[in-house]
């Protein structure tokens, strides 16, 4: 059954830029789907597409079908239903993505009401669960703190459990671990395959990084320039790049782990 | 990117937690305390006036032009009035101007500053050169056309400068929501699903509040010397109600000879605009992260 159907998407700025340029991807129910690509190569922005959260002033033209849903010149009203539902997003960037003026609980609760129509003690309840879905130790002081009351990676956690809140039958995750500390970055990404398997959601994985996203995922699209350079399955890849471009991301996420073996090794 | 993200992410609390040195501490409270101490005796006056004066204001029969003394603690003015008397209704007066005005101010500019942000294409040409306008037109205009179709009272100055500062802070806010909406969380809480006016009401609006208070302070002192400034030309609270700015006008033909009746209410108005200015100052220190995060 395909969850995400992407045909021709094509994403351009009023001043005639095109930023991401016929690009075509299919998810189905459950897959794991990695999409990688240097810095500024679209990635973020095709993410952003799929929930129809475009910057002002991008135009995206061709076919985006999300669970039945078609993304592209849908009404507002149309996306609200669909995000968080249907798909939802965990950022790059944790500290940016959680209101600082409103206390976490506060934040994770708004899907959680709206959505399940959860109230009081109940939708406390619920989000303490949430809080202790993603490993997070003490819910109930974390519900309580404000954003720059905990670390990076805990508000990452946070960010994650919000995602998962309405039960999205996809998680985009861009570059979710990119901002966090090395020390951590294991144990998210750890997390985010636990929840994935667990809860049988398909999942699309952006990274510039292939060793992240091959810790993921089982195919990945490899993006350069808004355009898809090739697609495959990740060991493939990894083994034998049809592209050059594709074999110096190999090569430099080889570089990383290598560098991080001779640390282990010392 | 941090310079433009800095403003509206991080907020009062962000700033208190980082817990800055002493000395920025003390010198944000002192601007603050001063400020309060300033204006709270002003407010005081005011709040008393409304039960209490030594004189009633149309009261003449304390002889013309009295000094200082024990009968009138200031003296009286040319038509015999107690000047003391006076001033308080003035003070009273001028606080009712400042917040008639910023209460305009804050509830017409709010909401044109959240259209106007929200606003795309023609729209917010339109909205951004309609404010513009609105600014450049200078308030004294307004304020004769209004008294014109209307009367001199309080009310047409209070709505003509309400209404000249409700652009200035429908731009601010437009500015500022403008950058709140390029937040992440904004997008993030677009992704769970909330609707527009949701995310207006608890995200948009709470963070923009810290910049938006400092805002609305300075624009109270604007427009108390703005209300002043109109009496003084005959546009504001007509007699018996004396207005600082009225006393002033009808002080200076006799300045030489009892200087009191002007120096009185020019001090007055004077220590009230310093005083919410300072209190804006302090506010600004303690709730607007950016210098806050700077001097911490
Ligand atoms: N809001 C924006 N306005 C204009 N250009 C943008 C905007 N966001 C991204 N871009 C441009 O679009 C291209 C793709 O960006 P993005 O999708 O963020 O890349 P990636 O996530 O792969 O690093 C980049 O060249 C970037 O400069
Ligand atoms: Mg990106």
């Amino acid at each position: 059954m395909t969850l995400l159907d992407i045909r021709g998407l094509t994403i351009r700025t009023t001043d005639g830029h095109t930023l991401v340029d016929d690009l075509s991807l299919t998810i189905a129910g459950g897959e794991r789907r990695g999409l990688i690509g240097e810095s500024g190569s679209g990635k973020s922005l095709t993410t952003l597409a799929v929930l129809g959260l475009l910057p002002d002033g991008m135009t995206a033209t061709g076919s985006i079908e999300l669970a039945g849903t078609q993304i592209v010149g849908a009404r507002e009203k149309h996306l609200t239903r669909v995000r968080g539902t249907d798909a939802a997003i965990v950022f790059q960037e944790p500290l940016t993505a959680l209101d600082p003026l409103m206390r976490v609980g506060r934040q994770i609760a708004e899907p959680l009401a709206r959505r399940r129509g959860l109230k009081g003690a109940e939708l406390q309840r619920a989000v303490a669960r949430a809080l202790e879905q993603v490993r997070l130790p003490e819910p109930d002081r974390i519900a309580r703190a404000f954003p720059h009351e905990i670390s990076g990676g805990q508000r990452q956690r946070v960010a994650l459990a919000m995602a998962l809140a309405c039960e999205p039958k996809l998680l985009i995750a861009d570059e979710p671990t990119t901002a966090l500390d090395v020390s951590v970055q294991a144990d998210m990404l750890d997390l985010i395959d636990t929840l994935v398997r667990e809860r049988d959601m398909a999942v699309l994985f952006v990274s510039h990084d292939l060793a992240v996203v091959a810790r993921v995922t089982d195919r990945v699209l490899v993006m350069k320039d808004g355009r898809a350079v090739e697609e495959g399955d990740v060991r493939e890849i990894v083994r034998r790049p049809r592209e050059e471009y594709t074999a110096a991301l190999v090569a430099s996420a080889r570089r990383l782990e290598s560098a991080l073996d001779t640390r282990r090794a010392r | 990117m941090t310079q433009i993200v800095r403003t509206p992410h991080e907020g009062p609390r962000a700033a208190s937690a980082k817990r800055p040195g002493r000395s920025a501490v003390s010198r944000r409270s002192v601007t603050l305390i001063t400020g309060c101490v300033l204006s709270g005796m002003i407010l005081l006056l005011a709040l008393v006036s409304l039960f209490w004066t030594p004189y009633a204001p149309d009261d003449t029969s304390g002889g013309r032009l009295t000094g200082p003394g024990a009968g009138h603690l200031l003296g009286t003015d040319k038509l015999g009035r107690d000047l003391f008397t006076q001033l308080m209704t003035g003070s009273r007066i001028a606080v009712e101007a400042g917040l008639g005005s910023v209460l305009i101010a804050a509830v017409a500019g709010v909401t044109l500053g959240v259209l106007a942000a929200f606003a795309q294409g023609w729209l917010d040409d339109t909205l951004s050169a309609f404010l513009d306008i609105l600014i450049a037109f200078p308030t004294l205009l307004l304020a004769m056309l209004i008294v014109a179709a209307r009367s001199a009272t309080l009310g047409s100055a209070v709505l003509a400068i309400g209404l000249a500062q409700s652009a200035v802070v429908a731009r601010v806010v437009r500015i500022l929501v403008k950058r709140v909406l390029a937040q992440d969380y904004i997008t993030a809480a677009r992704t769970s699903g909330t609707s527009w006016p949701r995310i207006v009401a608890g995200h948009v609006l709470p963070n923009i509040w810290p910049t938006l208070v400092v805002n609305l302070a300075l624009q109270f002192g604007l427009a108390v010397l703005a209300e002043a400034g109109l009496s003084y030309l005959g546009l504001g609270a007509p007699p018996p109600n004396a207005s600082w700015g009225r006393m002033l006008q009808e002080a200076q033909a006799t300045f030489t000879t009892a200087p009191a009746g002007a120096l009185a209410p020019g001090v007055l108005l004077v220590l009230l605009v310093i005083g919410v200015n300072l209190v804006a100052d302090g506010l600004r220190d303690t709730l607007d992260p950016a210098t806050g995060r700077r001097r911490s």
